[in-house]
């Protein structure tokens, strides 16, 4: 085993790639929780996102379009649990669990004849002079769009959460959802715009694997990264930065037990790959205790009876 | 302008209609889809739904709808106590992995050694190694307070990690000229889960279903432990002044899916599917909480439920083989059915009412 073949700033870069998936799905998570709404649908809007991304990509040969897809696709995917959960007034857990089955059926039944096919590569952001700058350039400035779409995202969220009056309302209708009614503030409507961004974010998170990270089409392949978003945002406290310390976290964990793979450690290669699973429950252990910043409207279902 | 009025309690009849309805509304819109697919969709759905039964091969296909029931069902009871209790395990696809490797791992230790001890031992092992596995997320919630839903799902994918580095690893049959997957079981008796009556179908694990229904029904309608766990769940605040202690019904929910489904583990890979494989697992832990729903987490519904949800296991490897149908579109077809019968449940809790529309 050669634990010097693994390149610190290798690495790093790698890490900002691994992390970007579950950042930008455990935003959208983030804020259609915030709204007072539990999606336990991320890992089938993710997949959904995946192959929509993946398929229209292949067949227009634009990346570009297929992110928009993969968004799009994520989002109807998220409308079905909007219909459900503030129509019907289902209960959402369950209605979480049904879009991940329903969302896993769906993509292998779209991703039937993309198997073993390339998709059109994605340029690099080559920063001119910063890229330049050693370790620090490779390891910041050299990466793709979407990477510093999510970095934005996080400070977006962050801001519009924080000092919007749209963010405001959000996290009214999230508390309270009575108190925001009788505000007049349309509660269902405003849960299922949530709803629908969190779906356009899981989407893109798919994309991104299927798309870069990976990339190909396999079937499953985002392999639980949407219960670990899910995961991530009760990490994160329901706190745009902390997501953003969680995503690296896991991306660098992620990146570790690859290399280490590749380094040939001398323990199965299964027993690695568990990590990743085994470090989320770990952090949702020592996280626990921290349940006051949850919604305290999360998973109430809504109904203005009078 | 259609307004929902909350029912003062929930309707009898529509709790019984819904999932009938559900399964109408999956086949017109499965048909739909198998249309899109370019396939005849009344033929489809007759193949799924008729040709298992009672088509011209059904004396082949009807026992396997116990073989396939029976681990649906077994997984769909023990699951369908927590979330009657508002308590969420949606790994039973790990406990039924870890059962199997268990109970496997029994097996495989005293090969090639025959007695009639044998067996049991591996049944008891299938059992305590899905109790163990279920056992980690109950302990973490009440120990740590996490979320069982995330805890257990994380542990499915361990569990399917376990699964391969066993099937490559400490499992692997030494004379299987390298090939991975351990020795078959049903090559060696005292291990073997044979069918008891020659072409039903029918082996100890159908066997454990139908006791299964039967202990969760006595449970539910005559203890108190079945009392606390529908309390619980109907009035949460009701339950905690009559004295029900919310710790004890976690680990009681949780162990007893999680044994549940390691016996149903163990079942399949010491019969139907005789080793321990990278592939073992074909998602029965997850098609099983559609079970449970489908049956309205009552355990004669699951029953059926199960019973039928086999029936589109069963019929879709037909039109698979015979009409070219993708494996894929029946996964979705039964994803569907979760989908319809959610949100046809609105029926059950809520009055349609036809209003003018007013200010607010």
């Amino acid at each position: 085993m050669e634990l010097t073949s693994i390149s610190p700033e290798l690495l790093l870069a790698s890490l900002m790639v691994a992390a970007t998936p579950i950042l930008l799905a455990a935003l959208g998570e983030l804020v259609v929780e915030r709204a007072g709404v539990l999606n336990l649908g991320v890992e089938g809007m993710m997949i959904t996102g995946a192959i929509c991304g993946f398929a229209v990509a292949v067949n227009s040969g634009s990346p570009v379009l297929g992110f928009v897809a993969a968004a799009g696709g994520g989002a109807v995917l998220a409308l079905l649990f909007a219909l459900l959960t503030q129509f019907a007034l289902a209960n959402q857990v369950a209605s979480g669990l049904a879009l991940t089955l329903f969302g896993l059926g769906l993509s292998s039944l779209l991703g039937q004849g993309y198997v073993g096919i390339k998709p059109p590569p994605v340029a690099k952001l080559d920063i001119p002079l910063l890229g330049d700058i050693p370790f620090l350039g490779r390891v910041l400035f050299s990466h793709d769009l979407m990477v510093y779409l999510g970095l934005a995202l996080v400070g977006l969220i962050w801001w519009v959460l924080k000092y919007s009056r749209a963010g405001l309302i959000l996290r009214a209708v999230g508390e309270n959802h009575d108190a925001a009614h009788a505000l007049g503030y349309k509660v269902v409507r405003i849960r299922v715009a949530a709803i629908l961004f969190g779906g356009a974010c899981a989407g893109l998170g798919g994309a991104y694997i299927s798309l870069i990270r990976v990339p190909q089409w396999t079937e499953g392949m985002t392999a639980g990264a949407g219960w670990i978003a899910l995961a991530l945002v009760v990490f994160a406290s329901w706190k745009a930065g902390r997501v953003l310390l969680g995503a690296w976290l896991f991306g660098g964990v992620t990146v570790l037990q690859l290399n280490l793979q590749a380094a040939g450690l001398a323990i199965p290669v299964e027993y690695l790959s568990m990590s990743p699973y085994l470090i989320t429950i770990l952090v949702l252990v020592i996280m626990a205790g921290d349940k006051s910043r949850a919604p305290a409207s999360l998973g109430r279902i809504f109904h203005a009876s009078q | 302008m259609l307004k929902l009025e909350k029912r003062p309690q929930p309707s009898r009849l529509w709790t019984w209609v819904t999932p009938l309805l559900a399964v109408v509304i999956t086949m017109l819109a499965g048909g739909a889809l198998f249309a899109a697919l370019g396939k005849d969709p009344v033929e489809a759905i007759a193949t799924i739904f008729w040709q298992p039964l009672f088509g011209e091969f059904a004396f082949y296909y009807r026992p396997q709808l116990l073989i396939k029931g029976a681990p649906l069902i077994l997984i769909a009871i023990g699951l369908s106590l927590g979330f009657r209790a508002g308590i969420w395990n949606i790994g039973a696809e790990g406990q039924y992995i870890v059962g199997a490797l268990t109970g496997a791992g029994v097996g495989l230790a005293f090969y090639p050694a025959e007695s009639v001890l044998i067996f049991p031992l591996m049944v008891l092992a299938g059992a305590l190694g899905g109790w163990v596995w279920a056992m980690i997320p109950a302990v973490l919630k009440l120990r740590f307070g996490t979320n069982e839903i995330l805890v257990s799902l994380m542990l499915v994918y361990v569990a399917e990690q376990l699964l391969a580095a066993m099937a490559l690893g400490p499992m692997k049959n030494p004379d299987g000229m390298g090939f991975p997957g351990s020795r078959n079981l049903r090559q060696y008796d005292s291990a073997h889960n044979a069918e008891l009556i020659t072409g039903t179908g029918m082996h100890w694990g159908v066997v454990a279903a139908f006791i299964a229904v039967i202990f969760a029904y006595v449970l539910l309608t005559r203890h108190s432990l079945g009392y606390h766990i529908r309390l619980t769940g109907q009035a949460p605040r009701a339950a905690r002044f009559a004295g029900v202690r919310p710790a004890r019904l976690v680990l009681v929910c949780l162990g007893t899916a999680g044994a549940l489904a390691g016996l149903a583990g163990m079942f399949e890979v010491s019969g139907p599917a005789g080793q321990v494989s990278i592939d073992f697992n074909v998602g029965y832990g997850f098609t099983a909480i559609i079970v449970a729903f489908l049956g309205r987490l009552h355990p004669l519904g699951i029953l059926l439920a199960g019973l039928l949800m086999a029936l589109t296991y069963i019929g879709g490897e037909i039109a698979q083989s015979n009409m070219g149908l993708p494996a894929a579109a029946i996964q979705l077809f039964q994803g569907m059915l979760l989908f319809f019968l959610l949100a046809v449940d609105v029926l059950t809790n809520y009055r349609i009412r036809f209003a003018a529309r007013e200010v607010a």
